[in-house]
């Protein structure tokens, strides 16, 4: 069937996690931003209380569970609300994150109780992923990052950039990173593995936190790795290296395939909360869009608002398909990178219109809309920037390789 | 429950229409862009899949299936891909059989309908636009006049397709104040006195569509002529109508796209095909973003009028964003065959000029 009406569970969840954010996020959203690495101890307690703190790890609880069938569509539904209050602080809710998408998706039993039951218990836990190299962004088969094997461990040497939540995950809580090193160099995207270490790793360690354009509040880390010895079962996947069927770095790929609409749907809550602020801002002043009015007769201001709604919501549209997709167990490769592409360049788009458009209300730090068009940018960037993601959608509609087209 | 899946009876619908407009409608696209003429055995085999009938109870001799506008997106999407003027023509009955449907009192339906359910196709048509800067239907200058019972029609119309052939023909006309809900709907039959059918329009494009100014002088109708819309009506067929070009122009945009993607893949330059460098992969990959993103927004607008909703902002919405996007998608795909692009021998220069239409098209299509 097409349809776009939401099931009524979600459609709960999505109002609860509304009143959350109006009254627990937007209120501090300032604050934590000019303070940048400062964290909001009393919200992510909170939060870490209410969720016991997964959403894409495949251990969701509660409303979440009761979404039989649709987790993923609940999961984007929740995202673009918690964003829609603030994207930094959404980002630094502490869960099993990236690096726990990566074990739900490539782990064994074994490895996702050890890793990710600690997420349902105890004091606040960050997972992370720490791919990027000061030498390589995505262009992943350049990794440097080495895994050598000696007797019972795997021992990491390199240093990763911009890991999302890693400090936390590293040395702030009982949490973990997930490592892309390379077993063999020579091997190219064969010989990439991904490698959880645990909280505290002797080896392991935090030596910058970036200071960003938007989402400050989120810690964007620097970890490097010297001598980590980590034990051998701490692979994700098999430590062959299968020149054929590559099978390690697909199955980390495949995480980008869950995690990207939710990237999409931060991106959404943000362009949104930009959309809100404008549509308030412009009735305040007596302008109401008049759809329906032939654009001759319309407003420069009302062209631009209706254009940058009609974005967001084909943006919306096609995150959801891909999240929908999952849920039925379609591969949505295509679809997932469809969705993070198109609505990473539409929030971008949207929330710098919103700024122009408010001028003085817009550009004054007094609001908020200054910051979520700093915030929104991120989203044209992490997880695969806007080109990247272009470039899997060109790929997979000509049917070339990625040696093919590169 | 939120879907993204046709229903196996729409599925069916769509691959048939996609056959048809495969096999019968592309081969003849060209020809009838550069004739200017629809060879009327290709309109009677379209008549044959039954897609006006079809929605048209049987009690008025049709097949009796949900008008639903789902599914007239579907379909409008697949005669769009196939060619625009054809499908404009092949579905010009739904102007007068789809309002008659929602809006039409028995008496009108009874008399109507049985004219578009029969084994040959008859032309049908709706005068809404008018020759002037600025239209608006909520201040049109076409005015229906009450009188001695009935309605005096005044007012000059243009963009009416087939008008020289349709047994009826709706329009719409002002009948007080500004505001849509002050505008009429008239059926009018055909060789009523003071319509007249002007000299056939030349357009820029859907060049196979014969398309007429009308000029309506003291067009005097009975009081039966007038269909109930009431307050909400006009607003509900104009945003179906904005639906079905909508889908037409996904469809014109699909075609464009495809035949880039092809055309990229085959082409070679520095000793690679054209498709493998960036420049022209980010082009087409961004044609294939937006339009599965303007489908959505097409799908649901018609979800929401299928709901009985008011449905104005997303079909508003979907309309202008589909317009602008067809318009885009065509002309980077002129633009990815380069000189090849501009020649005639290639359809994408047809479809470029196709596709600028759409921010002028206005009541040519409904589902």
């Amino acid at each position: 069937m097409i349809d776009f009406e939401l099931p009524e569970n979600i459609v709960r969840l999505r109002e609860a996690i509304h009143a959350l954010a109006t009254e627990h996020m937007r209120p501090i959203s300032r604050e934590y931003d000019e303070r940048e690495h400062e964290k909001p101890w009393e919200f992510l307690r909170m939060m870490w209380e209410i969720s016991k703190g997964t959403t894409i790890t495949g251990e969701a609880d509660g409303a979440l569970r009761e979404a039989r069938g649709t987790r993923h569509l609940a999961s984007v539904v929740s995202t673009e609300e918690l964003s829609w209050g603030d994207a930094g602080l959404y980002l630094s809710i502490p869960n099993a994150g990236l690096g726990g998408a990566a074990v739900a998706a490539a782990g064994t039993p074994e490895q996702k109780q050890r890793f990710l039951a600690r997420f349902r218990e105890g004091e606040p836990k960050w997972g992370a992923m720490a791919i990027t190299e000061p030498g390589c962004g995505s262009d992943t088969a350049a990794i440097t990052t080495t895994a050598v094997r000696d007797g019972d461990h795997w021992v990491l040497n390199g240093t990763k950039i911009f890991c999302t939540s890693g400090l936390m995950a590293a040395e702030k809580s009982e949490g973990f990173v997930v490592v892309w090193a390379t077993v063999d160099r020579s091997a190219g995207r064969a010989g990439i593995k991904a490698f959880v270490v645990d909280h505290h790793t002797p080896g392991m360690k935090v030596t910058k936190v970036e200071k960003k354009l938007g989402i400050r509040v989120s810690d964007t880390a620097t970890l490097v790795f010297e001598d980590c010895r980590i034990p051998l079962d701490n692979i994700l996947g098999s430590p062959e290296v299968e020149k054929e069927r590559k099978e390690g770095f697909k199955g980390a790929m495949a995480t980008f395939d869950a995690t990207r609409p939710v990237v999409a749907a931060s991106a959404i809550g943000v362009g949104r909360a930009a959309l809100d602020f404008t549509r308030e801002a412009l009735e305040k002043a007596g302008i109401r869009i008049r759809y329906g009015t032939p654009p001759t007769k319309l407003t420069a201001v009302e062209r631009d608002f209706m254009d940058m709604e009609a974005n967001l919501q084909a943006a919306r549209l096609l995150t959801w398909r891909a999240a929908w997709m999952m849920d039925r167990g379609m591969r949505n490769n295509l679809e997932a990178s469809m969705c993070k592409a198109k609505a990473g360049l539409a929030v971008t788009r949207v929330t710098q219109k919103a700024v122009e458009i408010l001028g003085p209300l817009g550009y004054s730090r007094k609001y908020l809309l200054e910051k979520w068009m700093r915030d929104a940018k991120i989203n044209d960037i992490f997880e695969g920037t806007q080109q990247i993601n272009l470039l899997i959608v060109a790929r997979r509609i000509f049917g070339y390789s990625s040696r093919e087209l590169n | 429950m939120v879907g993204f899946e046709p229903s196996e009876d729409q599925k069916l619908v769509q691959e048939t229409v996609r056959s048809f407009a495969r096999e019968q409608i592309r081969p003849r696209a060209r020809d009838a862009d550069e004739t200017g003429e629809i060879p009327a055995a290709l309109v009677e085999q379209a008549w044959g899949l039954g897609l006006v009938q079809g929605t048209v109870p049987e009690a008025y001799g049709g097949f009796g299936n949900e008008l639903s506008a789902v599914t007239g997106a579907l379909v409008a999407e697949e005669l769009g891909w196939g060619d625009l003027s054809i499908a404009l023509h092949i579905l010009a009955p739904s102007l007068v059989t789809v309002p008659l449907l929602e809006f039409g009192t028995e008496a009108q339906k009874r008399e109507v309908l049985p004219t578009y359910t029969g084994e040959n196709f008859r032309a049908a048509t709706a005068a809404l636009v008018e020759p002037r800067f600025g239209f608006d239907p909520a201040e049109m200058e076409t005015v229906a006049e009450k009188k001695n019972g009935g309605w005096i029609l005044r007012g000059h119309k243009c963009f009416v397709p087939l008008a020289d052939e349709a047994e009826h023909m709706l329009v719409y006309a002002r009948t007080g104040g500004p505001g849509l809900e002050n505008v009429g709907v008239f059926l009018v039959r055909r060789g009523t006195p003071g319509v007249e059918i002007l000299e056939r329009e030349k357009n820029m494009g859907i060049k196979g569509l014969r398309t007429f100014e009308v000029r309506l002088s003291d067009v005097r109708l009975p009081a039966e002529a007038r269909l109930e819309t009431g307050e909400a009506g006009v607003r509900r067929l104009l945003d179906r109508s904005r639906v079905a070009l909508a889908a037409l122009a996904v469809g014109v945009s699909r075609a464009a796209f495809e035949y880039a993607r092809d055309y990229a893949k085959e082409r070679k330059a520095f000793g690679v095909a054209i498709a493998q460098k960036q420049a022209i992969a980010f082009m087409v990959a961004e044609m294939a973003i937006e339009i599965d993103a303007t489908r959505l927004l097409v799908w649901e607008a018609a979800w929401k009028l299928d709901r009985g909703e008011d449905a104005t902002r997303e079909a508003v919405l979907a309309k202008q964003y589909a317009a602008e996007r067809a318009l885009e998608i065509t002309d980077n795909a002129v633009q990815v065959l380069g000189g090849h692009g501009y020649i005639r021998d290639h359809p994408v220069e047809m479809w470029l000029r196709n596709a600028r239409g759409f921010a002028t098209f206005e009541g040519l299509a409904i589902v």
